[in-house]
């Protein structure tokens, strides 16, 4: 158990700037959450802690120790990879037993260790497996007890869950929660799937292009997204995003309808934005609402979202959450009002947030 | 299965024809001709033969020399299979490593693999040569009195050598494609995990070669048990005395040399027996056995 802070941490590949230096403490048993779409640099980060990649600029610590230079052995840390890494000529036990061995712990200390990780993960009937003989959630559970027996300082995932199916997907996220809580290791968990990060995280970390575009709580990052990226990315359906101009005492819309104008801005061009869930379908048009004529509606059962384009011309697209049960037929058009309370606006220039909430 | 069916009975049969022609010329009329050959005896001018039924086989296994010839193709088959496996993991190891350049060495690691096994003999017996070879400088300078002319144990050496290295190209680009298919990511768990470069070969990627090196050692064997003789002819000729005097290569001496047809024929038979049952083998294990999914 540890803390985990990097400083300022950056990665070349020739020219190619990666990482574009993240910084961030970790706290001893906190779960971190990487999140950014693929090819960002999540990946990357992670191997750079875990010894895997060459650290090109910035400093990691493991436990207050510096360990930019050690070998990933002697980091003391365990990682789960994405498609499990298992050694296909070991039984389960040999697989959870590996490091063990190498660490030294032989004889009933060993099978102890190996059967309380088992336990855990519901992996005692299949310790003398191979990797071959096991469905993906059981190889996901092995890789996971691999990490698990050793104790390591911290844990690090890479995508673990992204070759399961959906449904096995949702209860090992959970599992993987639980078993973190009980052991209380810290974590850093990479993944590209944005319910996953929220669900899992004590903390998150945006990614985008190799710039940590934000650090902070699920909670924080959906009330309060820096930019307009983490804006779009958090969330789903993503929120919506519209073109607006400040001026007199409204907020002018592209398609010419207006809204109260928000404190605290200069007259000028921003985004809007509107999460889906923040729009709701109202009686009557005027100030404060949208117009727009429904395209296609999604339905999935408790809730259904609406595909919508704003105005008569039309050029932004919408999307708004309704009820099950009360879906708007397509071609439709429909007013919706806007919770001012819950609105962001975001500067156009520089995509940051300017305000809201 | 999907079965293809031909609208003529003749037609499947006129299609493997030629294949089937060649193979009873060149395959099957000589092993029915040395099967045949070894239950005769000839009379020592070679006028007339008689049957004797099995009794070339009874003399050839009583022989000495024949036992002696079992156990130098042991001892040269077990040598260059292993060296030349060893030595082509061993490079394969290191040319992973490379990082600029790779597609270039391993281009020049194949060239041996082309070179005829006569001439690869030749060349080895040159450098070695104890009077006049640039590479026997190297066990003379170590105080080794250098000459497989007449010492048996060092023309074994060279011969294994010479039949190592023509062979370690074909062993090395499957031990290159072996380690390519090993997962990078089991290496890395494997650091994780703790070990060092030396337990990560051992315990990680010897093992998950197991499949190539079975293949190779089967391919090896086969190779040093019947296609070294050029190498052995051009190098030692057998000797000197029969300390290099291998199984193929006593038929030979035996039959063209020695000229005892039958006992040479005989002979044949017992390796013809030999490659059916590696095969055999072979075919059996190789794809089924050692593999991991
Ligand atoms: N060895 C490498 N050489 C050059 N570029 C690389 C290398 N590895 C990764 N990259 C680049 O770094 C970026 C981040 O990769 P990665 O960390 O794997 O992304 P993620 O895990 O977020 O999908 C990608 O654009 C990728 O092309
Ligand atoms: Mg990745």
């Amino acid at each position: 158990m540890a803390t985990l802070s990097l400083k300022d941490v950056r990665k070349t590949y020739g020219k190619t700037d990666v990482i574009h230096g993240v910084s961030i403490d970790i706290a001893d048993g906190e779960f971190v959450v990487i999140v950014g779409p693929s090819g960002c640099g999540k990946s990357t980060l992670l191997r750079m802690v875990a010894g895997l990649e060459e650290i090109t600029s910035g400093t990691i610590e493991i436990g207050g120790r510096v360990v930019n230079t050690l070998e990933p052995r002697a980091r003391d840390i365990a990682m789960v990879f994405q498609n499990y890494a298992l050694y296909p000529h070991m039984s389960v036990f040999d697989n959870m037993a590996y490091g063990l061995r190498i660490a030294g712990v032989r004889g009933d200390d060993l099978k102890a260790r190996v059967a309380k990780a088992a336990e855990m993960l519901d992996l005692s009937t299949l310790l003398d497996r191979k990797p071959r003989q096991l469905s993906g959630g059981q190889r996901q559970r092995v890789a996971m007890g691999r990490a698990l027996v050793r104790d390591p300082a911290a844990f690090l995932f890479d995508e673990p869950l992204s070759n399961l199916d959906a449904k096995l997907r949702v209860s090992m996220r959970l599992q993987i929660k639980d078993l973190q809580r009980r052991v209380a290791t810290t974590s850093l968990y990479v993944t590209h799937d944005q319910v996953e990060a929220m669900t899992l995280a004590d903390r998150l970390i945006v990614m985008n292009k190799g710039v940590a575009e934000q650090i902070a709580t699920p909670m924080e990052i959906y009330d309060a997204p820096a930019n307009m990226f983490v804006a779009g990315f958090i969330g789903s359906p993503a929120m919506n995003f519209l073109p607006a101009t400040v001026t007199g005492s409204d907020l002018l819309i592209s398609d010419g309808s207006r809204m109260p104008r928000p404190a605290g801005l200069q007259d000028g061009g921003v985004i809007l934005g509107v999460r889906p869930e923040h729009l709701t379908r109202s009686r009557s048009a005027g100030p404060g609402t949208l117009t727009v004529r429904v395209l296609a509606v999604e339905t999935l059962g408790a809730d259904a979202f609406v595909h919508a384009r704003l105005g008569e011309s039309g050029s932004e697209d919408i999307v708004f959450r309704v009820p099950g049960h009360d879906r708007p037929a397509e071609g439709t058009v429909v007013s919706l009002a806007v919770d001012q309370d819950k609105v962001h606006i975001f500067d156009a220039a520089t995509q940051r947030r300017i305000s809201g909430m | 299965m999907n079965r293809s069916t031909f609208p003529h009975r003749l037609l499947p049969w006129l299609l493997i024809a030629p294949q089937l022609a060649i193979s009873l010329v060149f395959f099957y009329w000589p092993a029915v001709q040395a099967l045949w050959q070894s239950m005769l005896r000839e009379d020592p001018f070679g006028l007339k033969s008689r049957f004797v039924g099995l009794q070339n086989f009874q003399k050839v296994l009583a022989e000495p020399a024949y036992i002696n010839s079992i156990q130098v193709t042991a001892v040269f088959s077990i040598l260059t299979a292993f060296f030349s496996m060893a030595i082509a993991l061993l490079l394969a190891v290191q040319a992973e490593k490379i990082v600029r350049g790779r597609g270039f060495y391993r281009t020049l690691m194949i060239w041996p693999y082309a070179v005829a096994p006569a001439i690869a003999g030749m060349l080895w017996l040159f450098m070695f040569n104890p009077s006049f070879g640039t590479l026997a400088a190297i066990p003379r300078a170590l105080g080794i009195h250098w000459d497989p002319l007449l010492n048996g144990t060092q023309a074994m050496g060279l011969v294994v050598a010479a039949a190592s290295w023509k062979q370690i190209s074909y062993n090395f680009l499957f031990f290159v494609a072996g380690l390519q298919a090993i997962p990078k990511s089991l290496l890395e768990a494997s650091a994780i995990d703790g070990a060092g470069p030396v337990r990560r070969f051992w315990t990680i990627v010897f093992p998950l070669l197991a499949p190539t090196s079975f293949f190779l050692l089967v391919v090896n064997t086969v190779y040093a048990l019947f296609d070294t003789f050029g190498i052995i002819h051009a190098v030692t000729s057998g000797g000197p005395g029969k300390s290099t005097e291998t199984l193929v290569y006593k038929v030979y001496n035996d039959g063209f040399v020695n000229l005892l047809i039958g006992s040479s024929a005989a002979q044949s038979v017992i390796l013809m027996v030999i490659v059916i049952a590696l095969t055999a083998f072979q075919f059996r294990y190789v794809e089924r056995k050692v593999h991991y999914g």
